[in-house]
């Protein structure tokens, strides 16, 4: 094949995210945002072939469509009342945004500032409560800020390692929160106290740069390893097969 | 009956549950019935469209249950965020598994049913009535008790149904919308077209019958009833009226010239003033390669 063009810094993050569903198994992708629904897709046609797609509304698309197409195979029926009820068998790998999300993973999409009278009301908790308990969840931030990345959430919508183990053990059993992605780097909380640590830095970004754009002291590794580029082969999949319109550029900057 | 009879045999001050999801499959002729009336203080129990913003832009809702309002399309619903930012309503906001088994419950004739979730979210700090219940077996786990979400009404529309009250969805979800109706003490059901009973399963399996009569009180033929929602495979969301809605939301007086244009007359008079403006104002747009 041709020389492709260079990684973007999308098209990194859309493998970032691709990467949190290895070896998930026969389990439901579930991608918030047009970033972690590329990176779903992707896992599907590489090395996560068993992962079940939604059509985004009813259906369980059995091949993989382009962004905005229609499946061609329907292999199964999951209306919302089914897709909430899957959340409670925990064959489930969800990916959610954040509006706002805290060292140890606590994450809000209800409401800016007072719950009782807030200064910007959001789209409400959601699924988060109940997903956060039951089935691996990761999230995607497509502009890090210390806006986003805060010291405390407003409203505690996802529940972080702290909240799960003060709420006891029927909160904690299940609980796993596996990756924060952002267009700066991957996150994830394997530390002993459960704080979140950076895991990877996407190209070209350095740490001093997360740090700012982070609201509360992350847990940095002496070394951190880059985030790994796409390969030839999944690039072409993304830019031909899973985004030829090349939405991912809108959700991150370059 | 009428929308304007089915709401006339509601009251102020009741529990309404209105079926459907975010933007799709709200029964938008019933809402529209709600805002000609005089009903006030309601509590809304939904999982939350433009039906919630109308109502709450209309100073209906005294108490919203929901897990979110959304338009969909449009992320955020600015009636909605608006009533919120200034105080007008109270909230009662539940997570989706919450609410689904709160509805559960209810229909179950059952108190509360046990949910792993809520548990550690802010769920259970705003909502100090929630109370968490012991396994009484070895696991001993300790789980949220969610109420039961009892309605005096229920609203819904679907694609056809019967004189009698038997509805039958033809698109891909069925939402909630046969919960909401066991849960309540009267149902009203909307939908597209009466037809014969033998003509629901002429051309659709019979599993797409999914509101049975014993839980329907009444049944309103209203076209176009979920405008501007989408009702599928009928029609899609209006997403050129939709944005016109959000936009005209944000802005008082665009908001009064909606509502005199669009919401001032009955259910005949708001289908004429979309279909006036489907012609004069998507169709020429779309000509121009926008819109629709």
């Amino acid at each position: 094949m041709s020389a492709a063009r260079a990684a973007t810094r999308a098209e990194v993050c859309v493998v970032a995210c691709a990467e949190a569903w290895r070896g998930a198994g026969e389990v439901l992708a579930a991608p918030m945002g047009t970033v972690p629904t590329i990176g779903a897709r992707l896992a599907r046609l590489t090395f996560s072939p068993d992962l079940l797609l939604t059509d985004g509304e009813a259906l369980l698309a059995g091949d993989v469509p382009a962004l905005g197409g229609r499946a061609s195979v329907t292999e199964g029926w999951l209306p919302y009342r089914q897709h909430l009820t899957l959340v409670a068998t925990g064959r489930r790998h969800v990916m959610m945004g954040a509006s706002q999300i805290d060292r140890y993973g606590n994450q809000n999409i209800s409401c800016i500032g007072d719950w009782g009278r807030p200064a910007r009301q959001l789209l409400g908790v959601r699924g988060a409560p109940v997903n956060t308990l039951n089935n691996p969840t990761s999230y995607w931030v497509p502009r890090h800020s210390p806006r986003t990345f805060v010291a405390r959430v407003d409203m505690v919508c996802g529940v972080g390692y702290d909240r799960a183990a003060q709420a006891g053990g029927a909160a904690s059993r299940y609980h796993h929160l596996h990756r924060v992605i952002s267009d700066l780097g991957v996150f994830d909380f394997r530390t002993p106290d459960r704080t979140m640590r950076l895991r990877s830095l996407h190209p070209g970004v350095e740490v001093g740069q997360v740090r700012e754009a982070t609201g509360f002291p992350l847990r940095v590794p002496p070394e951190v390893p880059r985030t790994r580029e796409p390969t030839p082969d999944e690039l072409r999949l993304i830019r031909e097969t899973i985004d030829p319109g090349g939405l991912r550029d809108r959700e991150v900057r370059t | 009956m009428t929308a304007d009879e089915a709401v006339g045999r509601l009251a102020s001050g009741m529990t309404i549950g209105i079926g459907g999801w975010g933007s799709r499959r709200k029964p938008m002729a019933l809402v529209r019935a709600l805002l000609r009336s005089d009903l006030t203080g309601l509590t809304v129990v939904s999982y939350g469209g433009p039906d919630v913003g109308l109502l709450a832009a209309a100073g209906k809702i005294r108490r919203l249950v929901t897990a979110f309002v959304t338009l969909d399309s449009i992320p955020l619903e600015p009636h909605f965020r608006a009533a919120r930012q200034r105080g007008a309503l109270e909230l009662t906001e539940l997570d989706e598994a919450m609410f689904l088994w709160g509805l559960t419950a209810a229909a179950q004739r059952l108190p509360f049913m046990p949910v792993r979730a809520g548990l550690g979210s802010d769920v259970m700090r705003v909502n100090p009535h929630i109370r968490t219940v012991v396994s009484p077996y070895a696991d001993g786990e300790e789980l949220a008790a969610v109420p039961a979400l009892r309605l005096d009404a229920a609203l819904v529309h679907l694609n056809r149904a019967d004189a009698r009250g038997n509805g039958q969805y033809l698109g891909p979800d069925p939402y909630f919308d046969d919960l909401f109706c066991e849960a309540a003490d009267a149902a009203y059901l909307s939908c597209e077209r009466i037809v014969d009973s033998a003509a629901l399963t002429r051309a659709a399996p019979p599993q797409s019958l999914l509101v049975k009569r014993p839980f329907v009180s009444g049944v309103i033929e209203a076209p176009n009833g979920a405008h501007f929602t989408s009702c599928v495979p009928d029609y899609g969301r209006d997403e050129a009226f939709q944005k016109a809605y959000a936009q005209a939301a944000g802005d008082p007086e665009a908001w009064a010239g909606f509502t005199e244009r669009f919401l001032s007359g009955d259910e005949r008079d708001y289908q004429a003033a979309v279909t006036a403006f489907r012609t004069r104002e998507v169709r020429p747009a779309a000509a121009h390669g926008e819109g629709a």
